[in-house]
């Protein structure tokens, strides 16, 4: 193949050819993957928004991979009829309406279409009421019809009375699909389970167990009950260098407090696919002078949740049926921020989800003035 | 790869074999307390002696065996209740099964078996155990005529193993405050203790234990590294280097010297190791043993003395709008 001169002049010149290889491999190789990814930049690249003083680590990550919310592309909506004066109400048409009863009856219909798209698409009318093909809807006689009177309320309340965290940057506000998302049992429920561990008793019995509500972590399993049912202290930290309290005093926080918070926490994240300093400043998790606008908010929004729980949602226990209990303690499913959140820390990604609908966004006369407007615009026009 | 020196190996490249070395006779020990079977393993003498045995356990050995053997096997059976006797569930949960310590509400009381009552239990065998290989420790250096530096070593971390089990929680008036038996629980105990006392690393004596312990693992760097270096002239051979200095101490003090102007001497670099080793857990421990009983917040204590900076704001949130943020991490401008 090669020249005879060749050959024989490779014999006598002998060289060893691996070592130039190996290194000169290694450093070419470096230099390729290092160029690679300066023009190509990394598939797993974050991109971050600095969100505070620098030198703290003030900073919210958003991973582009991430997408938008997929139930967004289902999501209904329909502008309101503008009621014509003399316009017949749902209260005077309709028997047994108790709640959206000073709603006219084209915008009635319109509601409760919303609501089977939203939370029934499959079941249609008659998941509520048992004899809709017969054309009868006011009987009560499904639990499903019950929840869903006393759903709307809670809507209403949450949007009227709760504004200042639905609306909190923009008007948004929340509807039924908020939460249920297309599914008559919205995802993201919760039950108390605790304790998780059936043979101890105290802090041995409500942590180490890989469950949903510790975010799959050894931490308390309790925390959403403790903290999002009832009304325990959340913060653990003392605010001067000295206090002297002692762990056997209960309105001491201890570690094992600390780890549930810790454990509230990590759902708090998750829940709203945010990190720890969206809400927290780096360097003083605790200090209230030092949180981001965002902490207020989501203090609001615990006071919220446990207002729904405690007075929406619990109450409802004996209306449902077994199956839909919790398994331990059969309670009624509860809501907590992943409820509507599912991931996003703006819900629907900051959809409005009550421009259309003014008859869910506060109890009794719906105010339909925005969608006056437009119309008298047009007469004059 | 013949370019590659056959001495830069991370396994042992010399190993002896003979009749086996079966030890000395020291004069206050029984020869029957020793077992007599020895044998050669070329695996374990890569990383060391390639003879196993003989080894002598004594009384102290015996009982640290057996009190280690309870504290273990509390633990286990604790764990395997806890997942119904299933040995699969065992198997798949067992990084996040944990035996507790008691609730706070007991204090210093013995509390009921299910609620941390084991967890006493098995506390105290734990505690019998390490001391008891503690005083074996002590006195088979004693019986060697040896001095007892490793002995104080241990002794050392058994002082920060006491801080965490015994002498703070007395001291804070609660067992709640040890530390509990299992992988992420334990964990989670450390992360929570730094949260809850207002971030540990504003601790000092916690500043400093860090700064032995990565101390340590420079040492142990730079002195293995060193050694290694020069072996081939007999670098290994510490400790007759210390008294007779040959080329392979030359060339390594030297090396130093022109690195960085100043060089440890053959039995300097031990006495640094051991300090940096044994002042790592001294000064945790001491860490440990102030917080909650001295100071309750680390921080704000680290800020009250100017060791912490104390920002002022305002913190410029304000230039960030409204801290909302699109999809593609972009922020939102304006805000009201």
């Amino acid at each position: 193949m090669f020249p005879k001169w060749f050959s024989q002049w490779n014999r006598e010149n002998p060289v060893d050819i691996y070592k130039p290889v190996v290194i000169f491999g290694a450093i070419g190789g470096a230099v390729v993957a290092a160029a690679v990814l300066v023009s190509w930049g990394t598939p797993y690249r974050v991109e971050a928004v600095q969100t505070g003083p620098p030198g703290i680590g003030m900073m919210v990550a958003d991973f582009d991979f991430r997408g938008p919310d997929p139930t967004l592309a289902e999501y209904y909506t329909e502008a309101p009829y503008p009621p014509e004066p003399g316009e017949p109400l749902a209260g005077e048409v309709y028997e047994n309406v108790q709640v959206l009863g000073a709603v006219t009856e084209a915008n009635f219909l319109r509601v409760m279409n919303a609501i089977t798209q939203w939370v029934s698409p499959e079941q249609g009318c008659a998941y509520c009421h048992a004899q809709a093909d017969e054309g009868l809807y006011a009987d009560d006689n499904l639990y499903t019809k019950v929840v869903s009177r006393r759903m709307i309320q809670m809507t209403q309340t949450i949007n009227d009375e709760w504004s200042g965290h639905v609306n909190y940057n923009a008007e948004v506000g929340v509807n039924c699909y908020s939460c249920h998302r297309g599914q008559p049992v919205p995802t993201e429920i919760w039950f108390r389970i605790d304790p998780a561990v059936d043979v101890m008793e105290g802090w041995g019995g409500v942590q180490n167990r890989v469950t949903a509500q510790s975010q799959f972590t050894s931490l308390p399993s309790d925390a959403l009950y403790r903290y999002l049912y009832e009304d325990a202290r959340i913060s653990v930290h003392d605010l001067e260098s000295r206090v002297g309290d002692w762990p056997s005093d209960p309105d001491s926080p201890t570690w094992q407090d600390t780890e549930r918070t810790f454990s509230l926490m990590n759902y708090f994240s998750n829940s709203l696919g945010v990190n720890c300093v969206f809400c927290h400043n780096s360097r003083a998790f605790y200090d209230p002078s030092q949180y981001t606008p965002q902490w207020a908010n989501a203090s609001l929004a615990i006071e919220m949740v446990r207002d729904l729980n405690t007075i929406y949602l619990e109450p409802l226990v004996d209306v449902y049926p077994p199956v839909r209990l919790g398994p331990i303690y059969a309670d009624a499913p509860k809501a907590a921020c992943k409820t509507c959140h599912k991931g996003y820390h703006k819900p629907m990604q900051g959809l409005n989800a009550i421009a259309d609908w003014p008859e869910l966004a506060a109890p009794g006369v719906p105010d339909y003035s925005a969608f006056l407007v437009e119309e008298t615009a047009a007469v004059v026009r | 790869m013949s370019w590659w020196p056959e001495y830069q190996n991370i396994f042992t490249q010399v190993q002896v074999a003979g009749p086996p070395e079966m030890g000395v006779q020291p004069d206050d020990m029984d020869i029957r307390d020793r077992t007599r079977g020895t044998s050669i393993s070329t695996l374990i003498g890569l990383v060391g002696n390639a003879q196993l045995g003989p080894i002598y356990l004594g009384i102290y050995g015996v009982v640290s065996l057996a009190t280690g053997t309870l504290w273990l096997n509390i633990i286990g059976f604790n764990m395997l209740a806890q997942v119904d006797w299933s040995i699969p569930e065992f198997i798949r949960q067992l990084f996040w099964l944990s035996l507790e310590p008691p609730s706070p509400e007991y204090g210093l009381r013995m509390p009921p078996l299910y609620d941390g009552g084991w967890y006493m239990i098995a506390s105290f065998f734990l505690l019998v155990s390490v001391m008891s290989w503690w005083v074996r420790s002590y006195s088979l250096a004693k019986q060697h005529k040896m001095g007892k530096h490793v002995a104080w070593a241990f002794l050392a971390a058994i002082w920060l193993f006491l801080v965490l089990g015994l002498f703070r929680p007395i001291l804070m008036g609660s067992w709640s405050e040890m530390v509990p038996y299992g992988i992420f629980p334990h964990l989670d105990w450390t992360t929570a203790f730094s949260i809850r006392y207002g971030n540990l690393y504003y601790n000092p004596f916690h500043c400093l234990s860090i700064v032995f312990l990565y101390g340590s693992v420079l040492l142990f760097a730079m002195h293995g590294g060193t050694i290694l270096a020069v072996t081939r002239y007999g670098g290994d051979r510490e400790l007759e280097q210390i008294y007779d200095r040959g080329t392979a101490t030359e060339r390594a003090s030297l090396f130093w010297r022109w690195t960085m102007g100043f060089n440890a001497t053959m039995e300097g670099i031990h006495r640094w190791a051991w300090w940096f080793a044994v002042l790592t857990p001294i000064t945790g421990g001491i860490g440990i043993l102030l917080t909650g009983t001295v100071v309750d917040n680390w921080f704000i204590w680290a800020q009250e003395r100017n060791f912490a900076p104390t920002y002022l704001e305002p913190y410029g949130y304000e230039y960030y709008g409204t801290g909302e943020f699109d999809l593609r991490g972009a922020e939102i401008a304006g805000g009201e």
